[in-house]
């Protein structure tokens, strides 16, 4: 197990968002963890990042006790987050935030490498390379976020809503990319409201309601649930 | 709807004159840009001499009753040095110090209390080891000791109050300026109200005997203020573009997203506080050692509002722009002596107009104008 999460809670302030959670993810594997807006996705990813304190359980990864372990530390293990929405660095152009992605690499030639692979992952990225993070458009950025996020070369990819506000041809290019990411070695962990693409893509999935995981399985057991379809996917 | 258009347009047009030379000084060959430069530092270090005809009227003593123009040259020049200090923090690292008076006074009084004979803590040390009546740390010991309580106090203010944001950092900054003037006032080690005379200079206590750097003459202050100025200027440029800069930018710029890059946000802020505090702390040296003597009105919070108006007024974040600031607000009033007693209208003013047509500053940062346009967009789209 790359990630095991042991009834964690998590709060802000005395407001308790997310209750005994147990969830877990192994190496090589896509995870998707899908619920409704403020069933508690974000926090869930916010606490497994490390910017935000945990309130109660444990969480473990590669073996290592990891619960109070501050976040910068969390990406030299190989945790890495692309936050959701306007997460980039906007006065930065498109090459620097790539790079502060790197920012606990020193391995120079390893960098350069890497950047290579994301700008072919991303080929928007290398056409606007030069321009600042926040000139650009929505998917986009999103495109950024992921990308700056592989620059940390992570073991466990964190994508919090990497579809949040696209149109449906970039939704379909991101998950696609994602895939691509994945078979290529890195293990995923994904927060997502659009169930569809999310579960087709999952080996496996969590449902979050209200802060509690309701349900789980095989991403195509969720995808087929009587319950997930008619509450998610918008067919009864 | 006619007056946003006309706003607009001073805008452009204003941009269209300072940006429209700072691309064409870009695209410049770099030894042409070299040389540029050196003709500046030439000038600058010709500034007290003054005596071009056609721009002597800039001198403060061209007109009446007007102040020694060497003397205002080194005034300028340490506020410049503090603006670049202040820049640090306010500028590189997005934090809004309102207290930085604090640790110019914590330089200031470091000379003053261990490098002045007539000290209370000189006293006491004389006192405790059986040293002469005269002796008092040299002048070249009391900097690097005022380096280093500054650096001291930056770092045991930072280490509680960096976990506040914004607007709470900005209000215990302020107090923490004012806690450095009342405890000096009150306490009897620092020579209380009645502040502390004959502070050393680089030839030792103020005497007539001083060949360089004496009370009359202030061209050699000057000009020993601006070399410090131009080497912690580029000093403070390489940290710009070091590891240490980066992470600077991105905490300004998105705390939570710099720590998921990796970057521990605390350290990095507590580093911009204590070189920050440590720039402050040579200014007030310096200025310590130029005027003699010091007590505690001469570092009130009006001056860490001034301090800030310099950084914000010149562009947060472009050393040329808050070094210009610093300049004007300290060399407009002198030269101007007439409106004196309007100063603070007419820097309200000039501090309202800048927020109003330029508030990225008169020499903006280019990244900071671009965050402040992404935030721009930001808020109304998140209401």
């Amino acid at each position: 197990m790359l990630l095991e999460i042991e009834n964690l809670t998590l709060a802000y302030g005395r407001i308790e968002a997310l209750h005994s959670v147990d969830l877990h993810v192994d190496e090589g594997e896509i995870v998707a963890l899908i619920g409704a807006n403020g069933a508690g996705k974000t926090t869930t990813m916010r606490g497994i990042s490390g910017l935000l304190p945990v309130a109660g359980g444990k969480i473990r990864f590669n073996g290592e006790d990891i619960t109070n372990l501050r976040a910068d530390l969390r990406v030299v293990r190989g945790i890495c987050q692309a936050p959701e929405g306007r997460g980039i660095f906007p006065g930065m152009t498109v090459l620097e935030n790539l790079d502060m992605g790197a920012y606990t690499r020193r391995d120079s030639a390893g960098i350069a490498a890497d950047l290579e692979r994301v700008l072919e992952l991303f080929p928007r990225l290398r056409e606007r390379r030069k321009q600042p993070g926040g000139t650009l458009s929505g998917g986009e950025q999103q495109m950024l976020a992921v990308g700056r996020a592989l620059m940390s070369r992570p073991r466990l990819l964190l994508l919090d809503e990497p579809s949040m506000g696209l149109a449906p041809m970039v939704i379909q290019q991101i998950f696609d990319i994602i895939t691509e990411i994945n078979q290529q070695g890195t293990t995923i962990l994904l927060v997502e409201q659009n169930a569809q693409q999310a579960l087709s893509r999952a080996h496996r999935g969590y449902v979050l309601e209200t802060g509690r995981i309701v349900k789980e399985g095989s991403g195509q057991e969720l995808l087929h649930d009587p319950a997930v379809k008619e509450a998610y996917l918008g067919v009864a | 709807m006619t007056t946003t258009t006309s706003r607009k347009r001073l805008l452009n047009g204003l941009s269209d004159a300072t940006g429209g030379i700072g691309d064409r000084f870009r695209a410049l060959p770099k030894w042409q840009r070299g040389l540029a430069f050196l003709a500046f530092v030439a000038f600058l270090y010709y500034l007290p001499l003054l005596g071009i005809p056609g721009l002597t009227w800039l001198r403060t003593d061209s007109i009446e009753g007007g102040n020694n123009w060497a003397g205002v040259l080194f005034v300028c020049a340490v506020y410049v040095l503090i603006a670049i200090g202040l820049n640090v923090v306010i500028g590189l690292a997005g934090l809004l110090d309102l207290g930085y008076v604090g640790f110019f006074a914590v330089g200031a009084y470091s000379v003053a209390l261990f490098g002045s004979t007539q000290s209370p803590v000189v006293k006491a040390l004389q006192e405790r080891f059986d040293l002469p009546q005269g002796w008092a740390v040299a002048w070249a010991i009391c900097i690097p000791i005022a380096i280093a309580i500054a650096m001291i106090s930056g770092v045991l203010l930072g280490w509680p109050t960096l976990r506040l944001r914004g607007d709470y950092l900005a209000i215990v900054t302020l107090g923490f300026g004012e806690i450095i003037r009342i405890v000096v006032r009150n306490v009897s080690w620092s020579g209380g109200p009645h502040g502390v005379a004959a502070i050393p200079g680089p030839e030792g206590a103020p005497s007539a005997d001083n060949q360089v750097f004496g009370l009359i003459d202030a061209k050699p202050w000057y000009w020993l203020a601006l070399t410090v100025v131009l080497l912690l200027v580029l000093a403070v440029r390489r940290l710009e573009n070091s590891r240490v800069g980066r992470a600077w930018l991105a905490v300004r710029e998105d705390e939570d997203a710099a720590a998921v890059m990796g970057v521990y946000p605390f350290k990095y802020k507590l580093w911009a506080f204590a070189i920050g505090a440590a720039l402050g702390g040579i200014s007030g040296a310096l200025f310590a050692s130029r005027q003699g003597f010091i007590e505690p009105n001469q570092f009130n919070a009006q001056l860490s509002i001034l301090f800030v108006a310099m950084v914000v007024v010149g562009g947060a974040g472009n050393m040329a722009g808050v070094a210009l600031g610093a300049f004007l607000l300290a060399y407009l009033p002198e030269r101007f002596r007439d409106f004196a007693e309007w100063r603070f209208l007419v820097f309200g003013l000039a501090l309202v107009l800048v927020m109003l047509l330029r508030p990225q500053g008169l020499i903006p940062s280019r990244r900071r104008a671009r965050e402040l346009k992404d935030r721009a967009e930001e808020v109304p789209a998140s209401v």
